[in-house]
């Protein structure tokens, strides 16, 4: 794209982000137990398919399939020693599908991993591991570094942190998953999300994943009222999956999916998007209904 | 109960490992019985914070606080049982552990720990566990119960790979098979041959003691 994100958010149009990747591969053949970061690199064409149906169904805004692209998730795959080769391989599959219609996000997701005194990686080791990420994806050159999925309040602190510090001064979004009682599992409230946010000097924050649509719709709207100089994002699931015989279905169509995104930007939001088991058709609806 | 228990089990459900480990010895030193401060301290303690995370007003940082201070009583009262030779009456042996792919283990941990509490003796795989350990495990440690945890509508298959494996190895009659976690349900259970499904940790542990029973 060739308008500035942040001028973009400033004028006050609505930018419509994609969906799902990771269900969107498992259609498309991933291996049970594989993880996408692992599978792009000699398997770019589904990856580069997924992003170009989002950007055709009419989203601004494609995530590069980097969600478990940290160190430490990679660790699990034994790929620790390909974080650089696979994040930037991953935006370079983004930009190819994006072109000039859409912004490159480089998603950044949870390291998969407790924090001490629960786990065994200090603070200053989670910025390192996020920063590395970072650095990768801002060396090949994305629009924005994005933060999501989080959980617990100084992973995410680290987190952009991390890519405040490697990333070039490349725009930094941050959204949280509430699906603990209107609270993220690790039990941090939107409020509380909301102001450590707006402190660090996010360029725009929100709420994805999560349980249901009024949970995160409730959650976002929390986070909205708390600092609504902030740019509101939320970006939920489609509605809850239940197994149908052996299949995955989530619960929410298309035209609930657009109702909801009216909602959202009824209530302040400025990027409206799917995350787990939305589709093209979902983000389709959803730019039907928010753009004009 | 004696003050020195009623302290004991606040400070669980409060998840103050030091301050446990501090009560569990004053217990022995004032002469409670160690069996006696398990089941009237540390039972308990774990089942009000099991019904604190349901209901939202716990969240995994407390659980793990939690679950921390009942590691620390026990270590106190492990040694004493051994001393007095005296041996809590094992309910069953289960194998628990998230399947493979799945790297979730919060839930699956919290059940570990509550039915340990509860007088099982737990067998805890850990997490990405493969479909033949499962198999090798009651095997090899004789176990009645499996617990399989899976968070990922993807990995739930391998709650019904571990049942057929189960199947095939000759096995499935020797044991109950609880499955949970998000995705899960009651449906799923039966449609893999489970015995059950447990949404949560204390309904785990009610459901497990009475799968047992009825064996």
């Amino acid at each position: 794209m060739n308008e500035d994100i942040l001028i973009r958010l400033q004028s006050g149009s609505v930018i419509v982000a994609d969906g799902a990747m990771g269900t969107m591969l498992q259609e498309a053949g991933l291996p049970t137990g594989m993880s996408p970061e692992g599978w792009l690199l000699e398997n770019p064409d589904p990856v580069r398919d997924v992003h170009r149906a989002y950007v055709e169904a009419g989203a601004d805004l494609i995530l590069t399939c980097t969600f478990g692209g940290t160190r430490t998730r990679l660790e699990r795959g034994g790929l620790a020693e390909r974080v650089a080769r696979i994040n930037q391989r991953a935006v370079e599959i983004a930009r190819e599908a994006a072109g000039s219609n859409a912004y490159v996000a480089g998603d950044i997701g949870p390291m998969g991993e407790f924090l001490a005194p629960m786990g065994k990686i200090t603070y200053e080791q989670a910025v390192e591991v996020f920063a590395e990420q970072a650095a990768a994806l801002a060396e090949v050159g994305v629009d924005v570094l994005y933060v999501e999925t989080m959980s617990d309040l100084n992973e995410v602190r680290a987190a952009v942190e991390g890519a405040q510090q490697a990333g070039l001064g490349i725009p930094v979004f941050a959204t949280l998953s509430f699906d603990s009682h209107g609270r993220t599992n690790m039990g941090v409230r939107p409020e509380q999300a909301a102001e450590t946010l707006l402190a660090l000097g996010v360029n725009a924050f929100g709420a994805n994943c999560g349980a249901t649509l009024e949970m995160t719709e409730e959650a976002a709207a929390k986070m909205h009222e708390t600092a609504p100089q902030v740019p509101l994002i939320v970006k939920p699931n489609a509605g809850k999956p239940h197994m149908v015989v052996r299949e995955v279905v989530y619960d929410a169509t298309p035209d609930d999916m657009a109702e909801y995104a009216r909602r959202f930007v009824a209530l302040g939001a400025r990027i409206v998007g799917g995350c787990c088991g939305s589709t093209p058709a979902h983000i389709a609806a959803i730019a039907g209904a928010v753009k004009r | 109960m004696s003050e020195i228990l009623k302290q004991l089990q606040h400070v669980v459900i409060i998840g103050e490992p030091d301050q446990a480990q501090d009560l569990a010895a004053q217990a022995l030193g004032a002469g409670v019985m160690p069996l006696v401060a398990i089941e009237e301290a540390l039972n308990p303690g774990m089942q009000v914070v099991g019904d604190r995370y349901e209901c939202g007003e716990y969240f995994i940082p407390d659980l793990m606080m939690a679950a921390e201070a009942m590691k620390a009583a026990m270590a106190v009262f492990e040694p004493a049982l051994m001393a007095r030779q005296e041996q809590r009456q094992v309910l069953g042996t289960v194998v628990i552990g998230t399947v493979e792919g799945d790297i979730h283990e919060i839930g699956k941990s919290l059940v570990a720990t509550m039915l340990g509490a509860a007088g099982f003796q737990v067998h805890d795989l850990g997490v990405d566990v493969p479909v033949n350990e499962f198999v090798k495990q009651v095997q090899e440690t004789g176990a009645n119960v499996v617990g399989l945890s899976a968070l990922l509508t993807t990995t739930m298959l391998n709650q019904e790979a571990v049942v057929q494996a189960l199947e095939e190895a000759g096995l499935r009659e020797r044991v109950k098979v609880v499955i949970g976690g998000a995705p899960t349900s009651p449906e799923w259970a039966q449609t893999i041959g489970a015995d059950a499904y447990a949404e949560n940790a204390n309904e785990a542990v009610s459901i497990v003691k009475r799968l047992v029973r009825g064996a």
